[in-house]
């Protein structure tokens, strides 16, 4: 999902990791199977740090250049009240960036070091936020389709085994659903609309069920953390099946708004009671990973402009406070 | 001018202020190197656009023509807008908005405090939620001109140049034509003169903290009150009514 990345390996071969005893994996091992919530203070082995480091910076990495996308039309919002609404769900979506890196940080790296890892192009965010928003109707898209992507997976992560991140998760979650809903409504009167804006609606439908589906990640034979991370209960249902989830709930909807999946292998099977969809483009998901999305320059050189730019502002900011440290010192 | 037609006309500009101002902040969203100005930014903003409305919809309802707050928004041309010139100035760099922010909100603070005791029931009821939301915004904002001010050379030399740039536009909050006027007199509104005066004494104890020097009076524009605006704001306003004007009659 937001950290569907076919990410580096990790070459800091840790010490620690050495030192770490069958008992102890096993003791660890026991805890999860119990249900029991690991917190930051407790032991856990290595790769469970580095992965849970890896898994939740990339989430907070993508809700921070997701803001973008939807932010291409914040300053075209059709009325005051979608403007506001829009503005509402950006907020909220750097609100989840803010308590996603603090859940990272009780793993032990800074904030400022996962930033520089997604500045220096390091750490990946989710690749759906490397296609661009064409139209109003994209704003609706993205609300149905990608927050509720979201939702699909992140629900089962309020029950994920390492406690700050769960807690995070639950809180996130609740904002995800109004999001969700919200995008479905823009939609929902789009279609309801003229010609052009129910054309609008299929078009972005068009261009933004694929690269939904594709945030579940790579199909499970070719998912190389999924195995570990459902034994450590981080994950708790894999890659296809979220997947088919998402496609079952959602097809439903597309129809209820009259409009096309642009999938020409789609299709209930009634004796499983899923849908059955055709093959996902691979080579797109791999080139977008890849940074060869349509966007992706755009998406990291903005935020490094944004962090640039700071560059003065942070220094007048500490500057300003050493000197009022002095003062209350002197 | 009569007391209906100064009442509606001083609606709008509170509006017009509200949404020029909301949409230069929300040009800024996904734009913050830190997530704690993003959000304060996203929050100011959605602040004024609520404003905005509020004040719109009464407008609407004041001039019983059937218009909304989305057809005065977004369905008006560029000189029929009222703002203030200082709050279409483009955004500049971060000292720029936080000298714009401090300059405006040091000004519209007062008015709301004002407002809130005005003969007209709406407008103070409008004024009093306002108020506790600008109060907020230029505490918050006047810190950040004195830690730029107050921060490194270049920090303090581009907050005053932002200062400097942009005092010329301060001139046109007290410049009381007959808006004003009529509103002052018929509805007990704010007194331009007064909050000159109050004006003066916050921004140059601001400006004191921060170690700026404050600009000389001199030469004021104006025109925003007016309907003559700069050329900035043909832009913001094409940008903001793009898909009103290319879908006539659409719902959203
Ligand atoms: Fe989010
Ligand atoms: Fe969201």
């Amino acid at each position: 999902m937001y950290t569907q990345g076919l990410d580096q390996k990790d070459k800091s071969a840790p010490k620690r990791e050495q030192l770490e005893t069958p008992e102890q994996l096993e003791a660890f091992q026991a805890r999860i199977d119990a249900e029991e919530k690991i917190e930051a203070k407790d032991w856990m082995p290595e790769a469970y740090r580095r992965t849970l480091i890896r898994q939740i910076s990339q989430h907070a990495h993508s809700e921070i250049i997701g803001m973008q996308p939807e932010g291409n039309w914040l300053t075209r919002a059709p009325t005051l009240k979608r403007k506001a609404i829009l503005l509402a769900k950006i907020q909220d979506e750097a609100g989840h960036g803010l308590y996603l890196y603090s859940a990272g940080e009780t793993l032990g790296v800074s904030r400022d070091q996962m930033v520089a890892g997604l500045l220096s192009g390091k750490a990946k965010y989710s690749s759906i936020f490397n296609y661009p928003t064409l139209t109003w109707a994209d704003i609706g898209a993205i609300g149905w389709l990608v927050d509720g992507a979201a939702i699909m997976n992140q629900i089962p992560l309020c029950r994920c085994s390492y406690g700050p991140y769960a807690r995070a998760m639950v809180r996130i979650c609740k904002e995800e659903s109004f999001h969700q809903r919200q995008g479905f409504d823009i939609l929902r009167v789009l279609c309801a609309g003229t010609a052009g804006q129910k054309a609008m609606a299929q078009d972005a439908l068009n261009r933004w069920w694929w690269p939904s589906l594709m945030m579940f990640g790579p199909n499970d034979a070719d998912s190389k953390h999924s195995a570990q991370s459902m034994a450590w209960k981080i994950k708790r249902f894999s890659n296809d099946e979220l997947r088919q989830k998402f496609v079952d709930v959602t097809v439903p909807q597309a129809e209820f708004l009259g409009l096309q999946v642009p999938d020409d292998d789609l299709v209930f099977d009634q004796e499983s009671g899923h849908y059955r969809f055709g093959e996902i483009d691979w080579q797109e998901f791999i080139e977008v990973i890849k940074g060869n999305g349509p966007c992706n320059r755009q998406r990291l050189g903005k935020r490094r402009k944004a962090h640039d730019d700071g560059e003065w502002v942070r220094e007048a900011a500490r500057a300003y406070g050493e000197k009022q440290a002095a003062k209350a010192a002197a | 001018m009569n007391k209906n037609d100064a009442l509606l006309a001083y609606a709008l500009r509170l509006g017009d202020n509200a949404l020029i101002l909301g949409q230069r902040m929300v040009e800024l969203v996904a734009a913050y190197p830190e997530l704690e100005e993003e959000l304060a930014n996203a929050n100011f903003a959605l602040d004024y656009i609520g404003q905005a409305r509020m004040f719109y919809a009464y407008a609407g309802e004041l001039e019983g023509k059937g218009r909304d707050e989305d057809d005065l928004a977004l369905l008006r041309d560029e000189n029929e807008y009222r703002n203030l010139l200082l709050i279409e100035q483009p955004n500049g760099h971060f000292g720029d908005s936080i000298a714009k922010l401090v300059l405006f909100e040091a000004f519209y603070l007062r008015q709301l405090e004002e407002l809130v005791h005005c003969a007209d029931k709406r407008i103070a009821e409008i004024a009093a939620r306002a108020e506790k939301e600008i109060r907020y915004h230029l505490r918050h904002n006047t810190q950040w001109l004195i830690r730029l001010g107050d921060g490194t050379e270049e920090s303090h030399a581009r907050a005053q140049e932002a200062v400097d740039n942009l005092w010329r536009f301060t001139g046109e909050m007290f410049a009381a034509d007959e808006v004003d006027n009529v509103f002052e007199n018929e509805f007990d509104g704010p007194d331009l003169y007064r909050i000159r005066e109050q004006w003066r004494e916050t921004v140059a104890a601001v400006l004191e903290e921060a170690t700026l020097a404050m600009p000389e009076d001199a030469w004021m524009a104006s025109g925003g009150k007016a309907g003559r605006h700069s050329e900035h704001l043909g832009y913001m306003i094409a940008e903001m009514q793009y898909l009103q004007r290319a879908h006539p009659g659409a719902s959203w």
